[in-house]
């Protein structure tokens, strides 16, 4: 039974904040004319940026946790730092799709409202304390982001994109279902804390709903084998919600994985990261070697996607706070890469053409040395080439997987890293060292904000690379937690 | 120990030049002025690091230390030995000389170049004063980036090969180095090199250690049976990145045999010196012939860089077997200095060879030995130098090339008289390519229509060529300044080399 008390409502200001003004801007959107749309893009950034502020302000203190509604809700280090990161992403899509979306006549109200409530629903999921509130918030998280891919109806590609995501997102859920249902029955419980301690017995029962969730999560971390829908879903949906669906909801989905496997049946760690592993080593040869054949750029960041997700998994191995600081750590370093990455590719699109396959950047270098040196920035980043943000986050996954006595984990990814390192540096090749197309300076868009957010999320790729320590410190002090209380 | 800051400003200088190059060089010649005089302005503040360094004085100078990541306890930490100062003037020198000798053969995107120059420079440096293992590694990597560009962009016809073969085949050496590091940081807590050199170790633990320190170091400088990046990325890279590659980048290789392997697996080092060893034989006879047998100049003198390594890498192992087996500390300082010795001149020779080599193509266009001949007879001035440089190839008395091979062939025969005797093979074959490459190319009847027109060195040309004329004469003649510089580090070594780990 649910005890309602109101001081719960204060560990969801942001949410409920959020929510409410989400269903205004839906309102609001219905009277507006199209060419009146710019106010639903600064009024949805205002809330999204105003939504982070009230999560920062309304953070924890430091090593606090709080489980607000019986349990239902938690309140802690872990979830304030990625409902930020999911935040400042969400701001960084709005910000990079304008754009993109008005050449292409997407520049339309729902955009904005499914991206609204994917956010929500991920801030749910980092947040969720208990089964429940998981698949809420994933539910949330998904629904929209199907319709989101759906978005260029008229396009065949994206529909197809979408069928594929719908079909097997759904197949993802069920399973995760399944495995809840197993943990349930084995625990008689829906709240993580209460599994957590009585995952003492049926050991069998539980082992095999862990199996499910942990397949659950590889389907939305996008590991392989789980990693099917990846390539198409990224190739298919317009560039602007590739952005979205390749990097805050990846986010989302290291807050699930972590509440879940940890925070649920963290006792069972031995079988878990032997599977976790497997995943890893899964991921990091087909993303790396898949990629190498693309001529895409979409489906090869789409696989290099699924490569970082192997060196992700890498952090959960040790099942410490250490280790998942790291992978949170190399989640967040991931996101802002990816976020260039994918920016540059509405930077260089125009109405009627996709700037995404990988020879559309030849000879950047001569048409715009700034941005070429950018995407030149993010690529060495990608690759994990020192000084480079890339690179420390890693160095930290490597190291948990040194300190877990993993040394075969980190020598396989190494290698594959060594692999990997190819397909990045034909960007750059392409870029640096082929003739343009076309000689004509690179016509760039007339939006003066999506220039400036684009150069400095490239040069805090370089900032952070110099400077990455207070960002790990916060990482690392998420997951201590000294007191637990709840309201 | 006056706090000085005088290593950053080493580093920083030409990396921030470079910025500064890129955003202010918008016509060529603002780019080659602005890139000139920061190097200068480098080089000024290397030669102030020189003459305040204090021979003898215990310990490493200018330390610097900073907290970087507290997490890991690793630290901005920069301090110099004299190994390390006489690398970061060559380099400061060198740099300068490079970009010079660009300024005329380099047209197309002149900013970036001398961009890349420059920010490999400040990265060079910053190898040669990282006392921390992890910030050495970020400097270490951090240099392909510049030198990816350069051979890429402004290489020969083949460069994106070259480039891309140059970048993986160091990146795969160096990543293993990285798992190295991270678990000496769980032994030890911190990435400083100085408790990496402290900390106790098994032989199994140091084997492994050893071997990942080996491909990466190897791969760098490069040894045989890993060198065959290095004639592509030579042949290849514009003059200046050939350059910089030769007289510089390979001695990051030996500097981190000694900084690396010596100290932290000193055991694993002895155990295996003998694979060492052998593969600098290989180096300096095998390679020798294979330099014989080129068609192309620049390959040859590539060819003929990786025989010369092979005395580096020769001098620092055989000093392990002197001192652990013979107990002859006294031939193991004079096999360490002798590599030393050699790193450095061979930084002047090459640099200098690829120069030469410069100097033709940006005439002809033709790096090939048959596309030449008779050059003496329209260009003497040019012949005089390239002969002087042949002649501190072959490892003539009086050139520099002389005196480093000599003092590790020193060393070689108080261990073992046959190594010496293998190594000694290089007098000859290193002979007989370098004179014959100098006599198809310079001597003769003048080779063809086009060599005729050939004009001699203009006064760019001469600045650069008789700097490193120079800079050959100066340690061939009288070395003792730079041996007496580098002494008390050697000297450090060689102690730590007695002592075992396990």
């Amino acid at each position: 039974m649910i005890l309602f008390n109101p001081n719960d409502l204060l560990a969801m200001v942001p949410e409920l904040y959020l929510l409410g003004a989400t269903f205004a801007i839906l309102l609001l959107d219905l009277f507006l004319e199209p060419d009146q749309r710019g106010i639903t893009h600064w009024l949805s950034l205002t809330v999204v940026v105003l939504t982070g502020v009230l999560t920062w302000l309304d953070a924890p203190a430091q090593g606090q946790a709080v489980a607000a509604f019986d349990g239902m809700f938690l309140h802690d280090g872990v979830a304030t730092v990625l409902k930020l990161f999911v935040l400042i992403t969400t701001a960084i899509v709005f910000v990079y799709g304008r754009g993109y979306l008005r050449d292409r006549k997407l520049f339309i109200g729902e955009f904005y409202l499914l991206i609204l409530f994917a956010t929500l629903g991920m801030l749910l999921l980092v947040s969720a304390g208990s089964l429940l509130t998981v698949y809420l918030g994933l539910e949330l998280l998904t629904l929209s982001s199907y319709a989101l891919v759906a978005l260029n109806r008229d396009s065949p590609l994206s529909s197809e994109a979408a069928i594929k995501y719908f079909v097997l997102g759904a197949l993802a859920s069920g399973l995760l279902l399944y495995g809840m249902s197993m943990i349930y029955g084995a625990t008689g419980s829906l709240d993580l804390a209460h599994i957590h301690a009585a995952t003492g017995s049926h050991r069998t029962l539980l082992a095999f709903g862990v199996v499910f969730l942990v397949v659950g999560a590889a389907f939305k971390l996008g590991a392989a084998p789980f990693h099917m829908w990846l390539p198409d879903v990224y190739q298919g949906a317009p560039t602007a919600v590739t952005l979205f669906v390749g990097s805050a909801s990846k986010l989302a989905a290291f807050g699930m994985t972590y509440r879940l496997l940890e925070g649920a049946v963290g006792d069972l760690h031995p079988q878990w990261t032997l599977m976790l592993s497997l995943l890893a080593v899964l991921s990091l040869a087909v993303g790396n070697v898949f990629a190498i054949a693309q001529t895409n750029l979409k489906r090869m960041l789409a696989y290099s996607t699924i490569s970082h997700i192997g060196f992700l998994l890498l952090g959960f191995v040790n099942g410490t706070p250490a280790g998942y600081a790291a992978a949170m750590f190399y989640m967040i370093s991931y996101v802002l890469m990816a976020t260039v990455a994918f920016g540059m590719i509405m930077l260089l699109a125009r109405a009627g053409f996709e700037a995404e396959e990988i020879d559309d950047f030849k000879g950047l270098n001569q048409r715009n040395p700034w941005y070429a040196g950018i995407m030149a920035i993010t690529m060495f980043s990608l690759a994990g080439v020192p000084p480079l943000f890339g690179f420390f986050a890693k160095l930290m996954v490597l190291k948990a997987a040194i300190d877990a006595g993993q040394l075969w984990l980190a020598i396989v990814a190494i290698v594959f890293a060594i692999v990997g390192i190819y397909y990045y540096l034909r960007v750059v090749k392409v870029m640096y060292f082929d003739a343009p197309r076309e000689d004509a300076p690179l016509a760039l868009p007339a939006d003066n904000t999506f220039r400036w957010a684009l150069s400095i999320n490239g040069l805090a790729l370089i900032a952070l690379g110099i400077a990455w320590g207070p960002l790990f410190d916060w990482c690392s002090h998420a997951f201590t937690i000294v007191a637990e209380t709840t309201r | 120990m006056p706090a000085s800051h005088l290593l950053s400003v080493l580093i920083w200088l030409p990396i921030l030049g470079a910025v500064a190059v890129l955003a202010f060089g918008r016509t060529a010649n603002t780019a080659r002025w602005l890139s000139v005089i920061v190097a200068l302005a480098t080089f000024v503040v290397s030669v102030a690091l020189w003459a305040g360094y204090q021979i003898g004085a215990p310990g490493l100078q200018f330390v610097e230390n900073l907290t970087w990541i507290a997490a890991l306890k690793a630290n901005y930490a920069l301090g110099v030995d004299g190994i390390s100062v006489a690398l970061i003037v060559l380099t400061a020198f060198t740099s300068v000389l490079v970009i010079i000798g660009s300024w005329g053969p380099i047209d197309k995107r002149v900013s970036q170049y001398m961009a890349a120059m420059l920010a490999l420079e400040g990265l060079l440096i910053g190898v040669f004063a990282a006392t921390d293992a992890l910030l050495f590694y970020v400097f270490f990597e951090g240099m392909l980036i510049p030198m990816f560009i350069i051979i890429g962009i402004w290489g020969g016809p083949r460069r994106v090969y070259a480039t891309l073969k140059f970048f993986i085949y160091t990146f795969l050496g160096s990543i293993f180095m990285l798992v190295g590091l991270i678990y000496l940081h769980m032994k030890t807590g911190d990435f400083s090199l100085a408790s990496f050199a402290q900390v106790h170790l098994s032989a199994r633990e140091q084997a492994w250690l050893f071997f990942a320190f080996l491909l990466g170091f190897a791969i760098k400088v490069p040894m045989w049976p890993v060198h065959t990046w290095l004639p592509d990325a030579h042949v290849e890279a514009p003059t200046g990145g050939s350059v910089i590659l030769a007289a510089i980048m390979l001695k990051v290789g030996g500097y981190g045999f000694i900084r690396f392997s010596l100290p932290i697996a000193p055991d694993a080092s002895q155990e295996y010196a003998w694979v060492v060893i052998a593969m600098s034989l290989i180096a300096i006879i095998y390679i020798g012939y294979v330099a014989l047998v080129q068609e192309d100049m620049k390959k040859l003198i590539a060819y003929s860089s990786i025989a010369h390594m092979g005395f580096v890498t020769l001098g620092v192992f055989i000093a392990l077997a002197l001192v652990r087996v013979n107990g002859n500390p006294a031939g193991a300082r004079l096999g360490i200095q002798g590599a030393m010795v050699q790193m450095i001149s061979h930084g002047f020779v090459s640099g200098a060879m690829f120069s030469c080599i410069g100097v033709m193509y940006d005439r002809l266009h033709t790096r090939m030995i048959r596309d030449y001949g008779g050059i003496a007879n329209v260009m003497p001035w040019f012949a005089a130098f390239m002969v002087l440089f042949a002649m501190a190839n072959c490892g003539l008395p009086g050139t520099s090339g002389f005196v480093g091979e000599f003092m590790v062939i020193l060393a070689a025969f108080q261990d073992s008289p046959l190594t010496a005797l293998l190594a000694a093979f290089t007098l000859i074959i290193g002979a007989a390519y370098t004179l014959w490459l100098v006599k198809r190319v310079v001597f003769g009847e003048v080779g063809n229509a086009k060599v005729a027109k050939m004009q001699d060195l203009d006064t760019r040309e001469w600045i650069v060529l008789g700097a490193f004329a120079l800079g050959v004469l100066a340690v061939g003649v009288y070395p003792k300044p730079l041996i007496d510089l580098m002494d008390p580090a050697v000297l450090q070594i060689v102690q730590q080399l007695g002592l075992t780990k396990l």
